[in-house]
Order: C-alpha cells, then sequence, then structure tokens
C-alpha cells in the first residue's frame, strides 16, 4: 500500500473498471444487437439451429416487405400521434406549469392533483376511456389519440417546467414588462427562450413515452391509426415469417427515438434526474 | 416585483385552463363515468343496465383469479425492484470516476430503457426462443449439451425470464439516476473512503447514502409503480400464460374489460387497483420521508 505499488494498483483497478464495463455493454447492448441482426437475416439464416450470430450479407428484404404491406404506415402513426401531442403537451404545459411556478395558482392543491393523474394504473383509466370514447366515436381517431396522449403526458410536462420556471431570475421578466412587453410577450420572449434546454429534455420524454405506448394504442385503435408498438404484437404467433417482420418493425420503430435521444442528449441526464426529483 | 405579484386577473387561469380541461376531458370525466357503471350490471355481450349496488365489489373479494394476479404483479416487483436498485447503484458507482470513453458507455447503456417496452418483449420473445434464440445456445456451451428449455412456457422458467426482461429495461434508468445523485455528493467527505473497503461502507453508510436519499426513493417509487402496473413486456413474451399463470394485475384488468367485455366488474377491479395504489403511495411517502 506505500510507494510503487500504488500507481500499479491504480493501474490494475483501471483495467478491472474496463473490463467490468465492457461486460454490461456487451449484455446490455446483445440483445438490441440481435434484433437489428435478425432484421437483416434472410429466412435461413433466421430460422438456422444453431443460431448464426451475425448476417451473412445485410439484406433489406424483411424491410421492403414491410412497405409493400403498407404495414409500416404504423410508424407513421406513431410519428404524427406523438409529434402532435408533445407539441400540444408542451405548449398547454408549460403555459400551465408558469401559471403555477409564478402565481401558485390554485395554491398547493392544485398541483398535486395534477400528479396525481399519472398515478392512475394506465389499464384502470384505459376502460373508462375506451367506454367513453366508443360513446363519442372517438375510437381509431387521431383526434381521439391525441388527446389522450396531450393529456397523458401534461403532469409530466406540467411538474418538470414547473422546476425548470422557477430557476428564471424573476428581474429577467420584470425588465421585459416594465420595457412595454405584454403578458404573453413575456411568455413567448423571456420564458421560453431561458427554459431551453428543459423544453428540449421534457419534450423528449414526452415523445418518448407516448411513443412507447402500448395499451391505449391496443385499446382504442383497430385499423386507421394502429401505431407501430400494436403492428408488433400482430406478428406474435402464426406465420412462418412472423420473426422477420417482428424483429424489422421494431428496429424500424425503435430508429427515430435513437435519433432523437442521440441529438438531444446532451439536455437528458438532467432531464432525467430532474424527472426524478421532482416525481 | 408589484406587476408580477399582481396580474391581469385572469391571465393566470387562462394560461392553465387548457391543461385543466384536457385532464378532467379524460382524466376526471371517464372515471366518474365508470364509477356509475361499477355500480350497474353492464356487460357488453347482454343488454341488461340495471343497478347492481355492491355486487361487483362484493364479487372482487370471491374472485381467486383477481388475488392470484396480484400476488403476481407483488413478486415480480418484490424480486425486480431490489436487483435493479442494487444493480443500477453498482454500476453508477463503477462510473462515478473519470474513465476515458465514459460517454460512450453510459450512451450504450441506456439503450434499454429508451425502446418501447412492447419491443423489449419482443426482442426477449426472440432471445429466449427454444430452438433459434441464443439464450439457450450459450447456456449450451456451459452446459455442454443443447438446452432447450421452454423460457415462456416452462413455469419454473417463465417468471425468470419475465424479470430477466425487466431488469435488463429498466437498470439502466435507476442507474442514469442514481449515477446523477451520486455525482452531486461531495466528494471531497467521500474521497478517502476509495482506499479500503471497510472506510468505503462507513463513508456510503453515513454520507452517501443520506445525500442520496431523496433522489434513490423517488427512483423507487416510480420503478414500483410501474412495477405494479406491468402490462407491455408481459403481454409481449406470455400474454399471461400458460393458463393464467403470469397474469399480473393489469393484465388480469386488460382480459376482462376487453376479452370478456365485462365492463361493470372491469369498472369496480379498476377502482380496487386505484385504492391500493393511493394507500400504497401514500404510506411511501410517509415512510420515505417525502411529505414535508
Amino acid at each position: 500500500m506505500k510507494g510503487a505499488p500504488f500507481h500499479r494498483r491504480k493501474e490494475t483497478k483501471l483495467v478491472v473498471r474496463y473490463l467490468i464495463a465492457t461486460f454490461l455493454v456487451v449484455i446490455f447492448v446483445f440483445p438490441i444487437y440481435w434484433l437489428f441482426a435478425i432484421s437483416f437475416k434472410t429466412p435461413g439464416e433466421i430460422f438456422a439451429v444453431p443460431p448464426v450470430w451475425y448476417p451473412k450479407s445485410i439484406q433489406f428484404n424483411n424491410y421492403a416487405v414491410l412497405f409493400k404491406d403498407g404495414d409500416a404506415k404504423t410508424v407513421g402513426n406513431s410519428l404524427v400521434l406523438s409529434s402532435v401531442s408533445t407539441f400540444f403537451a408542451m405548449i398547454f404545459g408549460t403555459v400551465a406549469a408558469y401559471s403555477l411556478a409564478r402565481f401558485k395558482t390554485g395554491g398547493e392543491n392544485l398541483g398535486v392533483w395534477i400528479i396525481s393523474q399519472r398515478m392512475m394504473p394506465p389499464v384502470a383509466i384505459a376502460f373508462p376511456i375506451f367506454l367513453f370514447y366508443v360513446w363519442l366515436g372517438w375510437v381509431d381517431t387521431y383526434i381521439g389519440l391525441i388527446i389522450l396522449y396531450t393529456a397523458f403526458s401534461l403532469p409530466y410536462v406540467i411538474w418538470m417546467m414547473r422546476g425548470y420556471i422557477e430557476e428564471i431570475p424573476l428581474e429577467l421578466e420584470e425588465s421585459a414588462l416594465i420595457d412595454g412587453c405584454n403578458r404573453w410577450e413575456v411568455l413567448w420572449r423571456v420564458v421560453f427562450p431561458m427554459a431551453r434546454s428543459g423544453l428540449f429534455a421534457t419534450a423528449v420524454f414526452t415523445f418518448v413515452f407516448s411513443w412507447n405506448d402500448f395499451l391505449f394504442a391496443l385499446v382504442l385503435t383497430r385499423t386507421e391509426v394502429t401505431t407501430y408498438t400494436v403492428q408488433v404484437t400482430h406478428y406474435f404467433g402464426g406465420q412462418s415469417n412472423f420473426w422477420s417482420k417482428i424483429a424489422a418493425m421494431s428496429v424500424l420503430g425503435t430508429i427515430p427515438v435513437f435519433i432523437t435521444v442521440a441529438t438531444l442528449q446532451r439536455y437528458l441526464v438532467r432531464g432525467i434526474s430532474m424527472g426524478a426529483v421532482k416525481g | 416585483m408589484a406587476a408580477i405579484a399582481h396580474p391581469d386577473r385572469n391571465f393566470k387561469y387562462w394560461l392553465i385552463s387548457p391543461a385543466v380541461f384536457l385532464l378532467l376531458l379524460v382524466g376526471l370525466f371517464p372515471l366518474i363515468f365508470s364509477l356509475v357503471v361499477s355500480f350497474m350490471r353492464v356487460s357488453m355481450l347482454e343488454t341488461d343496465t340495471s343497478f347492481a349496488g355492491l355486487v361487483n365489489y362484493v364479487q372482487l373479494f370471491h374472485d381467486a383469479r383477481l388475488w392470484q394476479s396480484l400476488l403476481h404483479t407483488v413478486l415480480i416487483m418484490v424480486i425486480a425492484l431490489p436487483i435493479e436498485l442494487l444493480l443500477g447503484l453498482a454500476m453508477a458507482y463503477l462510473f462515478l470516476d473519470r474513465l476515458p470513453g465514459r460517454q460512450l458507455l453510459v450512451s450504450l447503456l441506456v439503450l434499454p430503457t429508451i425502446i418501447s417496452p412492447i419491443v423489449a418483449g419482443a426482442t426477449w420473445r426472440l432471445l429466449f426462443d427454444n430452438r433459434y434464440g441464443p439464450i439457450n445456445q450459450i447456456i449450451g456451451w456451459f452446459a455442454g449439451h443443447p438446452v432447450p428449455a421452454l423460457w415462456t412456457v416452462n413455469p419454473g422458467l417463465v417468471y425468470p425470464a419475465i424479470i430477466f426482461c425487466e431488469i435488463w429495461q429498466w437498470t439502466p434508468f435507476m442507474f442514469l439516476i442514481l449515477l446523477a445523485a451520486l455525482s452531486n455528493v461531495d466528494r471531497s467527505l467521500t474521497e478517502a473512503a476509495e482506499i479500503d473497503g471497510a472506510r468505503f461502507w462507513r463513508s456510503f453508510r453515513y454520507v452517501v447514502l443520506p445525500a442520496i436519499f431523496p433522489v434513490m426513493s423517488i427512483a423507487i417509487l416510480i420503478r414500483g409503480l410501474d412495477l405494479f402496473r406491468i402490462f407491455d413486456i408481459i403481454w409481449a413474451l406470455t400474454a399471461g400464460g400458460p393458463g393464467t399463470m403470469t397474469e399480473t394485475i393489469s393484465v388480469y384488468t386488460y382480459i376482462q374489460g376487453f376479452k370478456q367485455f365485462e365492463s361493470s366488474y372491469t369498472a369496480a377491479i379498476a377502482f380496487l387497483v386505484i385504492a391500493l395504489l393511493t394507500v400504497i403511495v401514500t404510506w411511501a411517502i410517509r415512510r420515505m420521508g417525502l411529505a414535508k
């Protein structure tokens, strides 16, 4: 523990850390690799025993089938539903958060009521919503799911954005008011730009929540606005080529999230930890 | 200051009303609607809509399948949650110090958490396949002979399969949150601890743990709630089978509502679940000292 060995100890420790890290990366990434690998395999490779560990050649046939059958459209549906609902949830949620943060609207109770909406188990509210939507004729419509996803994201957006807005110095808003901005202009010119990184982080998570939804889509869609998560489960069971379809559709549905997260990565770690702190 | 404190009277209500309206529309209104339904005899297969009083709620207590599904849910929760927590914490420690390439490694480790749970389930369905999947192949290498384990059918293997998938997907979430929490702990207090084991445990117990406890307990609460309503992964892997063996409370509720079309009874189950969750959350929040 003295002198020279100390240095070597440190190096050994680093090597050990790398070994463990590599082992973990292999375990956590391998399943995703496998999914991608299958999506590029030929039927022969997919059904080989023992398994073929990597596709001999990258071929896009499995994807081409999805586009030819029109199944790939479900990824488009997911994209529309998630982006539009994220857009509305961010707007309505941020202004609501501003109201809660600056004016303490409704006291503590309103804030608590809003967050409590998030604790409901989805399946428990899916059934009431289904009955309600049948009555309104909103089953299998864009508007129905967009409203649902927007509302479902709101508690999270409000809770997160409230934290970010509270960090904005009040003086900035005051001077904007003195300079002649009206209250909406203060929101647009001061609050939104100041909370920019928070807006990005929150928007990514909101998008991913809606994107990942399966249960509501399963219950509230039929054929018109089926999302890709529901489409993936349509391949479970019978046909001989179901594996290639599961894999290709899953990859198609995963790529947009990878891209979004990779692009906005620097905002995310803080977003996650803030989310944890604020619930 | 005065201008901020005394806004144009209705401005703050204008800001919050769209959000509140939407939450009432899909949050509160359907709930009231189904509360009414739960006191009736509505089933999509019959036309009877008479008042039933507490019949549906009484039936809950005699429904063995319901309590069994609750037991399955708790079983998955009490096994998966501590493993996710401990593994996530260990991983957070591994990446706490500077490590060249850390950013890339962390990004890779977080991948499982950002994919859809249904895709996670589908992926593990492919991995666990008894003939074509790599899992049995890898186990076979160690066993020295082919292993044809039926992961999603064999009663003894189906829970390990579900819990594996669950842990794989959500440990990175725990890891990220705990990494952020650990990074905020004052290093000067813990630096000495890095040298030997005994001091490590002491400093963890008396310095680090109290510091990360608030964040950790919320992470536990979030994951606990998510585990309580686990649906997607099970639906992808087993759909509740074999038989009713892996039905969780969410799966059972879904089957009652959307396969059996027992509207009133499903509404009653939903309210049981909501009541249970409310009790658990309130207890957890008090217990963890989150209510200030």
